[in-house]
C-alpha cells in the first residue's frame, strides 16, 4: 500500500504518528466555528428581520406582522410624515458633529502620541472619562449646563452633545493609528532635510489619514444612531432615533425598516470596498 | 514611544499645549462644568416653575434611595447578567475569527460589526416584534413546553437581558479580537509541545494573554448596559425599569430636576468606583 501513495501524502502519513491521535469528532474539533456560527446567525436575525418588513404591507400598526409583500415602503420612503425630515436633520447633525469631533480629536492624538510633555496623565483621564460615563449621566447633565445658562435646546445643542461624546473615540482611533506608524519613516524624511511642517504634511498626515477618515466615519456612525443623550438636549427637535422613539408609541411606518435596511446595506457595501481597496494598496 | 533626540528639540515646547487646548477646553466646558451642575443641582430645593436654589440638601440622596434604590439593583444585576452571557457569545466568535478564519478573517470582522449598523432604536423594535406573544418564536418554545416567565417571552425580564446582551456585543467582540489576534500562535504551540492538553494550554496560555480584551469588552459592555433604558421600554414590563428609565422621566416629564441629578450623579459616582475597583484588580490600565 506505502509504495501506491503520492510524496505528499505518504509525507503526512509519516508525519501523523508525531502529532496526538486524531480520533475526536468532526463536531468535537469545529465546536468554536459551529459556535461562531450560531452566534452569527443570532447577530443577524434581527437585521433579517428588519429587511424582511422593509417589504411588508402592514395590518396592524406597529408593522409586527406579515400581510403581504410590496415594494412600496421602498418607492415611497418619505411618505410618511417626519421620516425625510428627521433623516435629513440626522445627517446634518452627523455631519457638523463629526466635523468637529475629528478635528478636535485628531489634534489632540496627535500631541499625545508624538510629543513628550507635563499633564499627560490628566489629559488621557479626560479622554477616558466621557468613554466610561454612561449615556445618561452625559445627557441629563448636559441638560443641567442648557438650563442653567437658559440656552434653548434644539439643533445647536444636540450638535454639542454629538461633539463632546464623539471627540474621546477619535482621540482613541487617531492614536492608535499614529502609534502604529514606523517613525523612522519620519527620522528619514528628516534626514532628507525635510522641515517639520514638511515631514508632518508630506509623510505623516497621509499616513496616518486612514485612521482619521475610521474615526470620522466612527463618529458619524455614533453621531447618527444615538437616541438617549439626544433626547435630553433635543427640546423639540427630532432627529431620526427621536422620529422612531415618538414612532414606537403611536404607530411604526414600515418606512422606518427601508431606513434600517438602507443603513445596513451601505455600512456593509462601505466596508467590503474599504477592504477591496486596503488589500489593493498592500498588494 | 521614544521620540529621537533632535526632533525633541527642534519641536516648540508649547506646541503639544496648542495641540490640546481646544478639545481639552471643549471637554471641560461641555464634560466636567455640566458634571459640576449636575452635582449641584442635586442638592437644590425648588420646583420648576419658581427655579431652584443651593440648599445643600444631602437628604435627597437618601431620599432618592428609598423611592429608587431598586432600580438601581435591578439595572446592575441586568447589565452584570448581560455582560456574562455576552462574553459567553464573544469569545468564542472572536477565537474563531483571530484564529480559524484565515484568509477570511476581515471579511468576518466586517460581518459581525455590520448588524449594529442597522438604527439602536430598530433593531431593538426587530426584537420586540420578534419575541411578541403570536411571534413564531414564542409559540415555539412554547410547543417544546420550554420554561417561560407567565408563558411569554416580551415584557418580561429575560427580553430586557436578552436586548441588552445583543445591542452592546460588538462592544465586546471587538476589543476581544484585538486581544487575541496579538498572541502568537507559537506561544500557544509551544505550550503542547510542552504536552499541554489544548484545554490547558487554553486555560494557562490562551485566555491570560486575552485579559485586556477581557477587560475591556466587559467595562463598555457593562456601562452602556447599565445606563441604557430603550431596551427596558421596549421589551420589559412596567416591572423591569431601569435607572435610566427614572431619570428620563423625572428630568423630561416629571421636571423634578433635584431627584432626577440625583439619580444621574449616584449612577456615575457607581460606576466610575465600580470601573476604578475593576481596572485596579485586573490590573489593566492601558485601556485608552
Amino acid at each position: 500500500m506505502a509504495t501506491t501513495l503520492s510524496r505528499p501524502a505518504a509525507r503526512a502519513a509519516s508525519a501523523a504518528p508525531a502529532r496526538r491521535p486524531r480520533r475526536q469528532s468532526w463536531l468535537r474539533r469545529h465546536v468554536v466555528q459551529i459556535f461562531a456560527a450560531v452566534a452569527l446567525l443570532y447577530m443577524f436575525l434581527p437585521v433579517a428581520y428588519v429587511i424582511a418588513f422593509s417589504f411588508n404591507n402592514p395590518s396592524d400598526r406597529y408593522n409586527s406582522t406579515w400581510n403581504s409583500f410590496t415594494f412600496s415602503n421602498w418607492t415611497d420612503v418619505c411618505g410618511p410624515a417626519g421620516v425625510c425630515d428627521s433623516l435629513k436633520l440626522s445627517l446634518e447633525i452627523g455631519a457638523l458633529a463629526t466635523l468637529g469631533a475629528t478635528v478636535l480629536g485628531t489634534l489632540i492624538a496627535f500631541a499625545l502620541a508624538r510629543r513628550r510633555f507635563g499633564g499627560r496623565a490628566t489629559t488621557n483621564l479626560l479622554i477616558f472619562l466621557p468613554m466610561a460615563t454612561p449615556e445618561v449621566v452625559m445627557g441629563s447633565s448636559l441638560l443641567t449646563l442648557f438650563v442653567n445658562l437658559q440656552v434653548p435646546l434644539g439643533f445647536w445643542t444636540i450638535v454639542i452633545a454629538h461633539i463632546t461624546f464623539d471627540i474621546s473615540f477619535v482621540v482613541v482611533t487617531v492614536k492608535a493609528r499614529l502609534q502604529g506608524l514606523d517613525s523612522r519613516l519620519e527620522q528619514a524624511a528628516m534626514d532628507l532635510y525635510a522641515n517639520e511642517w514638511q515631514t508632518f504634511r508630506r509623510i505623516t498626515f497621509p499616513l496616518v489619514f486612514p485612521g482619521i477618515l475610521g474615526a470620522a466615519l466612527l463618529a458619524f456612525s455614533l453621531s447618527f444612531d444615538d437616541f438617549i443623550i439626544t433626547n435630553f438636549n433635543s427640546g423639540q427637535t427630532v432627529t431620526f432615533p427621536m422620529f422612531v422613539w415618538g414612532a414606537s408609541l403611536r404607530s411604526i411606518p414600515p418606512q422606518v425598516n427601508v431606513v434600517g435596511s438602507i443603513m445596513f446595506v451601505a455600512s456593509l457595501g462601505l466596508a467590503l470596498v474599504g477592504q477591496v481597496f486596503y488589500r489593493r494598496r498592500r498588494a | 514611544m521614544e521620540l529621537p533626540k533632535g526632533r525633541a528639540r527642534r519641536g516648540s515646547r508649547s506646541l503639544p499645549y496648542v495641540l490640546l487646548s481646544p478639545g481639552m477646553l471643549w471637554l471641560v466646558i461641555f464634560f466636567l462644568v455640566p458634571m459640576a451642575t449636575l452635582a449641584a443641582l442635586s442638592l437644590q430645593t425648588g420646583d420648576y416653575e419658581q427655579g431652584f436654589t443651593l440648599t445643600w440638601n444631602w437628604h435627597i440622596y437618601s431620599e432618592m434611595w428609598t423611592r429608587y434604590g431598586h432600580h438601581f439593583i435591578r439595572s446592575f444585576s441586568y447589565a452584570f447578567v448581560a455582560t456574562v452571557a455576552a462574553l459567553v457569545i464573544a469569545y468564542p466568535l472572536a477565537y474563531a475569527i483571530a484564529f480559524k478564519a484565515g484568509r477570511w478573517k476581515n471579511l468576518l470582522l466586517v460581518l459581525v460589526i455590520a448588524p449594529f449598523f442597522t438604527s439602536f432604536l430598530v433593531r431593538t423594535l426587530a426584537w420586540q416584534a420578534i419575541l411578541a406573544d403570536n411571534g413564531w418564536v414564542t409559540s415555539t418554545l412554547r410547543s417544546l413546553h420550554f420554561p417561560m416567565q407567565d408563558g411569554r417571552l416580551l415584557n418580561t425580564s429575560f427580553a430586557v437581558i436578552c436586548g441588552l446582551t445583543y445591542n452592546f456585543l460588538p462592544f465586546m467582540v471587538l476589543p476581544l479580537y484585538a486581544s487575541l489576534e496579538r498572541i502568537d500562535p507559537r506561544v500557544v504551540e509551544a505550550a503542547s509541545d510542552l504536552y499541554a492538553r489544548p484545554i490547558t494550554a487554553f486555560r494557562r496560555v490562551t485566555f491570560p494573554l486575552s485579559l485586556p480584551g477581557v477587560v475591556a469588552g466587559t467595562l463598555l459592555t457593562f456601562i452602556p448596559a447599565a445606563g441604557d433604558y430603550v431596551n427596558a421600554t421596549f421589551l420589559g414590563s412596567p416591572q423591569d425599569q431601569m435607572v435610566g428609565n427614572v431619570v428620563d422621566k423625572q428630568f423630561l416629564v416629571s421636571n423634578d430636576y433635584p431627584i432626577a441629578s440625583a439619580l444621574s450623579m449616584t449612577m456615575l459616582v457607581a460606576i466610575l468606583i465600580l470601573v476604578s475597583l475593576y481596572i485596579r484588580r485586573a490590573g489593566t490600565e492601558e485601556i485608552v
